[in-house]
């Protein structure tokens, strides 16, 4: 168990200072330390029993220098003066020609934070996060007997960051996430069949007063055995209809990708040059929010040391702005979004989105459904990608319903769908007021793994094209 | 045992590089720590990595990275605990080897759990590492990405830009030593050129990609892979959405090779023992359409993923999965092995910061005699698959449902017709392997686990307009 409290600067600011200085001194024009210590643990229950637990540490420091459009980067997992020494030098190495007059660095207040968990997970006795896996395999097993196999996995990690630029940035945050999933095989004379439930916030060990884990059990165990039943999915266009929460990954793949000003700036985003035109129905309104307390992706500030802010992306319905990191921003002059994010100190930063949602609207989600004739119900959504070029998205289905006549019939298979993001965006006809955040997401870009979330109410595309195999 | 009587050798890696023998020596150190009844297992990698990437005719980034990193399994009384740490500090190795010690505590016993004997399998002597790779000047590969972006960017007057052109290289060492009598370590090297490309004609985007891999430079090619992002890009300009039905397709090899790695994913013991294998109780039986043989063979240096051990540091070798059609055999690592009272087949998998899993390692097919061209001459009225998206959410590898986004060329009469977009491909992962019907001799060995041959399906559903 950890009894330290931690609150120590990761690296003081006097060593920040002289190894900011030494960067601008070879060259630099601007330059960057982030700092970053992580600590976790995860436990699994697999086939019946507790196969392990895993505790883990990294800690290291990555340092970029830019001169010009180019960006040296540099990493090290030696945290002493001499180690982030040797990495300023490797990452200056393509700032040679640089000839930067100012090179002295003042460190402004530290913007500190500090996490507002109840219950650190660290100081949590492992046997009671074992005791959790326990009782959702017991649960998910003892609902139906088709039930093969369970597997039940708990996680948490606590991640401290201290970021410091040339421009005299100095910030910390202390971020800490709690995760806890249950995925079933049923069996049955159609084959075998999965369901998977998982919860995932931005919080300590006081996540499990708020959830109830015989719940998403319960829910894992249902949605396999469900799906024994399910018939080929349909195959070509038709209308889909998204159930609350998991539509978020729709949105995420369709236009948010799309609106980072990395590929936008790089003409590699259908969304680029659109900004102020309607791309939606007025109905439509996206935000990106960082803040969004406890979710999976918030934080306190982003891996560039801004803070995390309430982006509006889509206006009623008029694309109002792209998510920037500060690198971007700065080139254009204007502020950062709070979007710059990175996997670990090992990594450069991006744009990414924190957790993407789409407002609720004034439909009911009975209203929709009835008064769709044929289509498909998406109840959750498995993950998707999207070619931000042509604009080409996918995403996956792993609990769905056909609409038949205003009502969900038979569960389908699972499969991709597939559309267009601009079209798709255009082709939203109904929103409803029942709004729910989805499940815990990786976003994945440019080989970079970061936490996201996201949030939808009830919605319908008119038309996209749904992957099956049934004629 | 007190934890401060330990003593560790601090290592400071900033300033020089570390060598092998001290991956073997650090763990070592972790394994003579072995208590009475208690068996330790340390595996400790480190690797170093450039990466230069251009963009419109200057760097865009460059990043030198140093990663290093030990993993700790401890095994007692039929429990096994694990930790791990990304640094290699004295008082890390102990908090590590303490924590593995303890999560041990709290898992369910098990018989078959344990940490491997050696069995006496000598490691292929793999050519894999090429030490002059280390010597090559940052102005050399920085120069290479340079080249590679004005190539592609060059190469035809639609393309408008280049999103990336990355020139990156790696060397990486890992050891894995038991109190068990497992004592190995392995060292390779690896460059790569990656290029994505932008056309456009009439207000129309379109993306390719392209790119080279070998073991040192010599073995890249930047012509080729620049004329792959551009031929791949341009020629889906004017793509539209295919009509929805059942086609013979034809999936080119980088998206077979990616179907083929679903398809190993599925042959790995562990899942059959958990009733997650759709191939489980099927040894024996006809899987396949009989063309086809299915090998994982970790020894070929052909390729990119070749290593002479495995992931618990027992030699790897060659596996028949799928013979003539027939499923032979699982691949096996050292628990799955006892579990089914047969040997492990060299399949541990896994990185530092996990215990050793089991799956394949270095998968292909036997190729056919026939060229692409010729394989394609024989469709009437089919699809040629150049791309394939959304494989993490639209495949389950439990009940084999298969339905992916995919992009291409249409093939009509024996000929690549229009370039066409926006539509799935589907089917169940069995059904797929019965209807092979054409196996290209074209193999490929790819950045990933497995080669890409042409491979012609006789019927996938096509979901589009």
């Amino acid at each position: 168990m950890d009894t330290r409290q931690e609150s120590e600067p990761l690296l003081d600011a006097d060593l920040l200072e002289r190894s900011l200085e030494k960067a601008l001194h070879k060259g630099g024009e601007f330059a960057e330390i982030f700092v970053e210590d992580r600590k976790g643990m995860s436990a699994v229950l697999d086939d019946g029993r507790v196969e392990e637990l895993t505790s883990g540490r990294s800690r290291g420091a990555g340092i970029r220098v830019i001169v010009g459009e180019t960006t040296g980067f540099a990493h090290t997992a030696d945290l002493t003066a001499r180690g982030i020494e040797a990495a300023v030098d490797s990452a200056a190495a393509a700032a040679r020609s640089g000839n930067s007059e100012n090179t002295s660095v003042r460190l402004g207040t530290e913007n500190k934070n500090s996490s507002t968990v109840q219950m650190l997970p660290s100081m949590v006795e492992k046997s009671k996060k074992v005791a959790l896996l326990t009782q959702a395999n017991e649960i998910a097993r003892s609902q139906k007997e088709e039930i093969a196999q369970v597997s039940v996995g708990y996680g948490d990690s606590r991640r401290r960051i201290q970021v410091a630029n040339t421009d005299g940035l100095l910030a910390s945050d202390d971020q800490i996430r709690t995760s806890f999933s249950v995925s079933c095989v049923a069996a049955g004379d159609t084959g075998l069949q999965t369901g998977r439930e998982s919860v995932g916030h931005t919080m300590g060990f006081e996540l499990f007063d708020e959830i109830d884990v015989e719940e998403i059990a319960r829910k894992a165990s249902q949605r396999a055995v469900t799906k024994l039943g399910a018939v080929p999915a349909p195959s070509g266009e038709m209308t889909v209809v998204v159930g609350p929460g998991g539509g978020g990954v729709l949105f995420h793949e369709a236009c948010g990708h799309g609106l980072e000003a990395d590929l936008v700036g790089k003409s590699a985003s259908v969304f680029a040059g659109r900004r102020g035109e309607m791309v939606a129905d007025p109905m439509v309104t996206l935000i990106d929010d960082g803040t969004m307390s406890g979710e999976w992706g918030c934080y306190a500030i982003d891996d560039e040391g801004h803070p995390a802010q309430r982006n509006v992306l889509i206006d009623k319905g008029e694309l109002t702005d792209y998510m920037w990191d500060y690198l971007r921003a700065r080139k254009e002059g204007r502020p950062s979004s709070g979007n710059g994010r990175r996997q670990s100190y090992e990594h450069l930063p991006m744009v990414r989105m924190t957790n993407t949602y789409l407002e609720a609207g004034s439909s009911t989600p009975d209203e929709i459904i009835s008064s769709t004739e044929y289509g498909i119900y998406v109840a959750q959504l498995g993950g998707g990608q999207v070619n931000t070029a042509t604009g080409d998205f996918v995403f996956g289905m792993t609990e769905a319903y056909l609409i038949e006549n205003g009502e969900l019939t038979s569960p389908i298979r699972d499969g991709n769908l597939i559309g267009n993001g601009p079209q798709a965006l255009l082709d939203i006809d109904a929103i409803a007021n029942d709004f729910a955040m989805g499940s815990p997401g990786t976003c994945g870009k440019d080989g970079q793994g970061v936490p996201v979330g996201d949030g939808t109410p009830t919605l319908r595309v008119g038309r996209l094209t749904v992957g099956g195999t049934a004629a | 045992m007190a934890l401060q009587r330990y003593e560790w050798a601090d290592l400071l890696l900033a300033e020089r590089l570390l060598e092998m023998s001290e991956l073997l020596e650090i763990c070592e150190q972790i394994v003579s720590k072995a208590a009475d009844n208690e068996q330790i297992e340390a595996v400790a990698i480190y690797s170093r990595e450039t990466e230069a990437r251009a963009y419109e005719g200057e760097i865009e980034s460059l990043t030198a990275a140093e990663s290093h990193g030990v993993g700790i399994r401890v095994v007692k009384d039929g429990r096994q605990g694990f930790a791990h740490a990304g640094t290699f500090t004295s008082e890390d190795l102990v908090e590590t080897l303490s924590e593995a010690r303890d999560n041990l505590k709290f898992a369910t016993p098990d018989e078959f759990c344990g940490i491997t004997d050696s069995d006496g399998i000598k490691p292929a002597a793999l050519h894999v590492y090429n030490e002059e790779l280390g010597k090559v000047s940052t102005e050399e590969k920085v120069a290479m990405a340079l080249e590679l972006e004005r190539c592609t960017r060059e190469k035809d007057s639609r393309i408008i830009g280049v999103e990336s052109a990355d020139y990156s290289d790696s060397i990486s060492e890992s050891a894995v030593v038991t109190n068990t009598g497992i004592y190995a370590s392995s060292k390779e090297t690896g460059c790569s050129l990656t290029t994505y490309s932008l056309a456009e004609e009439n207000g129309e985007t379109q993306t390719g990609f392209g790119y080279s891999i070998g073991r040192q430079l010599d073995d890249l090619n930047i012509e080729k892979a620049a004329t792959d992002a551009v031929d791949r890009a341009t020629r889906m300009l004017g793509a539209t959405k295919p009509p929805s039905g059942r086609f013979t397709v034809v999936l080119d090899p980088w998206v077979s090779a990616q179907f083929l790695g679903i398809v190993g994913g599925t042959l790995n013991a562990e899942s059959v023992q958990k009733g997650r294998s759709l191939f489980a109780g099927r040894q024996g039986e006809e899987v396949a359409h009989s063309s086809i043989n299915l090998v994982d063979d970790p020894t070929n240096p052909e390729s990119f993923t070749a290593t002479s051990t495995d992931g618990e540091g027992l030699a790897t070798r060659r596996n028949v999965l799928i013979e003539n059609g027939r499923l032979n055999q699982f691949v096996h690592n050292s628990y799955t092995a006892r579990k089914d009272g047969t040997s492990s087949t060299g399949s541990a998998i896994r990185g530092y910061s996990s215990t050793p899993g089991v799956g394949v390692q270095a998968l292909a097919v036997t190729p056919g005699e026939l060229s692409p061209e010729d394989l394609i001459s024989q469709v009437s009225d089919g699809v040629l698959v150049q791309g394939v998206s959304g494989l993490h959410s639209g495949v389950n590898p439990v009940s084999g449902d298969f339905s992916t986004g995919a992009e291409g060329l249409r093939i009509r009469n024996g000929q690549l017709a229009e370039p066409v977009r926006e539509f799935t491909i589907a089917s169940t992962i069995q059904k797929m392997l019965s209807d092979v019907n054409g196996i290209g001799n074209d193999l490929q060995w790819l950045p990933m686990r497995a080669a890409g041959v042409t491979l012609v399906i006789g019927e996938l559903t096509v979901s589009g307009a």
